[in-house]
């Protein structure tokens, strides 16, 4: 393997895996006989990977210029706030997972969230607390969550 | 060694080597320009901090310092309004998302930035920037020293002699634009990566962001 082949690897590794695991990318460090510290730098620079596996429920929200004009920052940050993980990030539990992507073709709709490969249409902070209810995020393992959270940070 | 050459600095004459870098020449020569992120001796400065731009006779716009050779009769001007201009800017930018606080930094008077700023005359600014959210994270974990990410100003100098001199590569860069930090491997504390300790990025920090840990004080009884 030489250095030029980093990103083609670290992309096949992704569609492999979902994501892409730390001690993956220590052995592509290995193999090209650089710091590993130099790989995980690639890995994080580039939008297109993930350090963390898929929730089950992977939520997209869209930041093109019409859903960002209409409120999908703010529809990001519910999502944020309620599921207490950042972009790119994984509920501990393993069932949310939340990205950014640019526009998804549909801005009469904006703002939108692809939820599951579905559409969601008018994503206002009240639609995503439904969302999230529908999926199954109960009051109570919520409460679980902002726990386990406060023992991992 | 390459031959001797004559240039001209803010109107100094100045013999230098052909070929070496600039910003090294007037800064020999005591002639002031701010600047971060290149170490002597680079082969390919990373010229990222963008604070050395200077104007040389025949270029059309300012070029960095850190990256510009030297040449038999090159014409330089360190300071001109749009050299100022980039400067104050790239100076305004680095301080949105510093956390400045220099009275309680172990740098104080012996830092960078303060030079920058004595230098050019950026005072305390009038009309800042936005700050971006503070970084409060610090690591403690290495018995000698401390890295405090909120006042890094991503020069990269401590990855090069890390990297390069060291031959160690515990940390590196990660995340890109107002993400890209300084960190090591998965983000883990420094305690936990390759790091042996050397010391040399602590000594290379032009800040207050790596620092040595006070040797513990004795207290009375202690033998
Ligand atoms: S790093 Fe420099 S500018 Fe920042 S707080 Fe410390 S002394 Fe002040
Ligand atoms: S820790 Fe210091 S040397 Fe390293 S990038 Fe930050 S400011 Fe530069
Ligand atoms: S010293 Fe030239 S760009 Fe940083």
């Amino acid at each position: 393997m030489q250095e030029k082949d980093l990103i083609p690897v670290l992309e096949r590794i992704q569609k492999k895996y979902g994501y892409l695991p730390l001690q993956a990318l220590k052995s592509v460090a290995r193999e090209l006989g650089v710091p590993a510290v130099q790989v995980y730098g690639a890995a994080t620079f580039f939008k297109q990977f993930r350090l963390n596996p898929p929730g089950k429920y992977q939520i997209e929200v869209c930041m093109g210029t019409a859903c960002y004009m209409a409120g999908g920052q703010v529809a990001l940050d519910s999502f944020e706030r309620r599921l207490k993980i950042g972009v790119g990030e994984t509920t501990p539990d393993g069932e949310f997972s939340l990205e950014r992507v640019a526009c998804v073709g549909c801005c009469n709709l904006a703002p939108v969230a692809v939820v599951d490969n579905v559409v969601e249409k008018n994503v206002t902070p009240t639609r995503v607390d439904g969302i999230l209810l529908s999926l199954g995020l109960s009051e109570e393992n919520k409460e679980n969550k902002e726990n386990s959270n406060a023992q991992g940070k | 060694m390459s031959k001797k050459v004559t240039i001209t600095i803010d109107g100094r004459r100045i013999s230098a080597h052909e070929g070496e870098k600039l910003l090294w020449v007037a800064l020999d020569s005591g002639i002031y320009i701010p600047h971060l992120c290149a170490i002597r001796g680079q082969d390919r400065p990373p010229a990222g901090c963008r604070l050395c731009f200077v104007e040389v006779g025949g270029r059309l716009g300012p070029v960095t310092a850190c990256t510009e050779p030297i040449r038999e009769g090159m014409v330089v001007r360190t300071r001109t309004p749009r050299v100022d201009r980039l400067v104050e800017t790239a100076f305004r930018l680095l301080l949105s998302d510093h956390r400045l606080d220099c009275k309680n930094c172990t740098k104080n008077g012996r830092c960078e930035l303060q030079v920058i700023a004595r230098e050019r005359g950026l005072g305390p600014d009038r009309d800042p920037l936005q700050p971006l959210p503070a970084k409060t994270y610090i690591d403690e974990s290495p018995r000698t020293f401390v890295f405090d990410p909120g006042r890094c100003v991503l020069c990269g100098r401590c990855v090069w002699v890390d990297q390069q001199v060291a031959g160690v590569g515990a940390i590196g860069f990660s995340g890109r634009g107002i993400r890209r930090r300084v960190t090591t491997f998965g983000d883990s504390n420094l305690a936990e990566s390759p790091c042996t300790e050397c010391g040399l990025c602590v000594e290379v920090c032009p800040v207050g962001a790596l620092f040595f840990k006070l040797p513990a004080k004795k207290t009375k009884g202690d033998s």
